[in-house]
């Protein structure tokens, strides 16, 4: 590390800051709707994105900052089980096609904008519709919290990150001026502020990797070497368990791992409440089925982004904390300017989604807790205005979450959340296709999946720590796979046990306010733009 | 393309199967037999250009499995259009 500040890699990272900034104020500004006032145009940006801008929307929104920094130091770290963030691309979008398209046209149909406003009118049970919406808060609330722990490291490697020695205050006021601008304009221009924002984090993004995977390989002479020299790094000993540190490849026990990491995570990926969102925002069907065909451009990127893992081993990059290990590639390899260029990518590319996943996780504490449980007559402006102070108070709780406790607890949640998340799949994407599910033995699944895999995953060591690993043994099958996806086995099992019991003994079903043609409408079918449920009625629908 | 979307019998549109839906089915299927399959792209040799196979194959996978998709997308919409008697964009 260079000692001191890097003042030409600052000022460029400056000059882009204030960019988006600004940026981000005059969204509120564009294709503003005559009365903007409620949670459609604040939190889903009028229901208006086309294909487009939906695209820089979503990868702005799913491949983050953090995910920039994760997934090459987890290939630093271990080598190829670190790669499994390709296939989980891969496989996340036939997965999108087959279902998001249901969810959004039975969204707009009804008005629903959080994924837990479906499963209420679906299964009418404000219960369960509680349940997913706290899932979706808690599991987001870390995410958050990392992407600002990605703009940290940059900081860091910048010099701005303040010495051992500094004080609390200076050491994070860079992180407090970039916490306030973004908490600003998300809270005046909406989700409108992180689509315009996501062009420039997507272009600069794409410049970064593209250079650095021409030109760092030309000056570690070519992959053969990388490869060779990242070989010979990973069969060096792990002090902590004895064995090699990672592998080129994964072994024949690392396989289950391997592929069950890559298909949970997948599944859990368009769940998550920022990408609902970022998918409701869209304005039509097939703007999201266009997408799962253009979005895979950012799967390709994520694998060459990867690369820089084993660059970062062949270069002799020596850090004490893996998620440095790209931010210092980068100012080793880079003249200084493109630094600055680099990790202004990284530090948009964390402000994107930070954005939207406080919008998110706004709207379903906005619809889901606050209008089901404390103010069943809140008008849109209300609903609006409750959503705008919970973005708030979401962002400020990350931000706290990032300062008074140590790294690896955001870690740790995390790796929870993606766990919870996909325990939230029965329900949501189960009541896409059918209603034959029981309420209650939703709840009871969802109860026992996220039981098990908090517990799992807790008793289970990871490579650096004695807790919070996310492979473990699979019952039955004795191979060791991804927990999220064992208790989402387990999940499955009770909700259908419970529901073959539940409909013998004539439990009371929730009533389902939706038809089967609501899962196929399109924007401009009859009855889709004007048929908006009281919630939204008497404000424009966005069209 | 112009003429005016039918109005669907009320809460009976019955889903409709056809042989290219099929085909779609099993372009979107595809993928996951080829990723999960860890054991059939777990080695080092042949290598791309330097990169070993495991990593090249994978990304290579990228580019397949959306052009799988983009099948799937066309043979959707087209069967849309077709049974939903209207064209929305």
């Amino acid at each position: 590390m260079k000692d001191g500040v890097n003042g030409v890699a600052l000022a460029v990272f400056v000059f882009f800051f204030l960019a988006v900034t600004v940026m981000g104020f005059m969204a509120s500004k564009w294709r503003r709707a005559e009365n903007a006032n409620n949670l459609d145009e604040w939190g889903l940006g009028g229901r208006s994105f086309g294909t487009w801008v939906t695209w820089f929307l979503l990868g702005g929104d799913l491949y983050t900052a953090y995910t920039f920094v994760a997934v090459p130091a987890a290939i630093y770290a271990g080598g190829a089980a670190g790669f499994f963030a390709v296939p989980y691309t891969i496989l996340c979008y036939p997965l999108v096609f087959t279902f998001l398209p249901r969810l959004w046209s039975v969204s707009h149909k009804h008005g629903y904008v959080t994924s837990s406003d479906f499963v209420r009118g679906r299964f009418g049970s404000r219960g369960l519709s509680l349940a997913l919406a706290l899932t979706g808060i808690l599991a987001t609330m870390p995410y958050i919290a990392l992407q600002l722990v990605g703009i940290q490291a940059v900081l860091d490697v910048l010099g701005v990150g303040g010495g051992e020695g500094t004080n609390w205050f200076v050491k994070d006021l860079p992180l407090l001026i970039a916490f306030g601008v973004l908490a600003a304009y998300t809270y005046s221009s909406g989700l409108r502020a992180p689509a315009m924002i996501a062009f420039v984090k997507d272009a600069l993004v794409y410049i970064v990797i593209i250079v650095a995977i021409i030109y760092i390989p030309i000056r570690l002479g070519g992959f053969d070497d990388i490869f060779a020299k990242a070989g010979h790094a990973f069969a060096a000993e792990n002090p902590a368990t004895g064995k090699p540190r990672g592998a080129l490849v994964t072994g024949p026990q690392a396989q289950w791992s391997y592929a069950t990491l890559a298909l949970g995570s997948a599944m859990a990926l368009f769940l998550y409440p920022h990408s609902v969102t970022a998918v409701l925002s869209s304005k039509g069907r097939n703007v999201i089925r266009r997408n799962t065909t253009i979005l895979p451009l950012y799967s390709l990127m994520l694998g060459l982004l990867a690369m820089l893992g084993f660059m970062a081993l062949a270069a002799g990059v020596k850090v004490k904390n893996g998620q440095l290990a790209i931010p210092q590639l980068f100012e080793d390899m880079f003249p200084d300017w493109f630094t600055g260029v680099a990790f202004a990518a990284i530090g948009i590319g964390a402000l994107v989604p930070a954005a939207i996943m406080s919008i998110a996780a706004a709207n379903l504490f906005t619809r889901n807790i606050y209008k089901d449980f404390l103010k069943p007559d809140a008008s849109p402006e209300h609903e609006a205005k409750v959503s705008k102070l919970a973005s708030l108070l979401v962002k400020v709780g990350a931000l706290v979450f990032v300062l008074t406790m140590d790294k690896t607890v955001a870690i740790n949640f995390q790796l929870l959340g993606g766990i919870w998340i996909l325990q939230t799949v029965p329900a949501l994407v189960g009541g896409l296709f059918t209603r034959w599910f029981h309420r209650w033995a939703l709840l009871a699944g969802w109860a026992a999946g996220m039981g098990y895999g908090t517990w799992r995953a807790y008793a289970t060591p990871s490579a650096t720590q004695s807790h919070f690993g996310n492979t473990n043994l699979i019952p039955l099958i004795g191979e060791k796979g991804y927990i999220g996806l064992t208790a989402f086995a387990l999940n499955v099992i009770v909700v259908i046990v419970a529901t073959v019991i539940l409909k013998a003994v004539k439990a009371p079903d929730g009533i389902d306010r939706t038809k089967p043609s609501d899962y196929t409408a399109d924007a401009g079918d009859p009855g889709v733009a004007a048929e908006l449920p009281p919630a939204t009625a008497g404000a424009p629908g966005g069209h | 393309m112009s003429e005016p979307p039918e109005q669907p019998a009320k809460g009976s549109r019955r889903p409709v199967v056809t042989v290219p839906l099929i085909v779609a089915g099993v372009c979107l299927a595809v993928p996951f037999a080829a990723m999960l399959w860890v054991g059939s792209y777990s080695r080092l040799t042949p290598a791309l250009a330097g990169v070993p196979f495991f990593y090249w194959y994978q990304m290579l996978w990228v580019l397949i499995s959306t052009m799988l998709t983009v099948v799937a997308y066309v043979i959707v919409r087209r069967h849309e259009r077709k049974h939903r008697g209207g064209e929305v964009r």
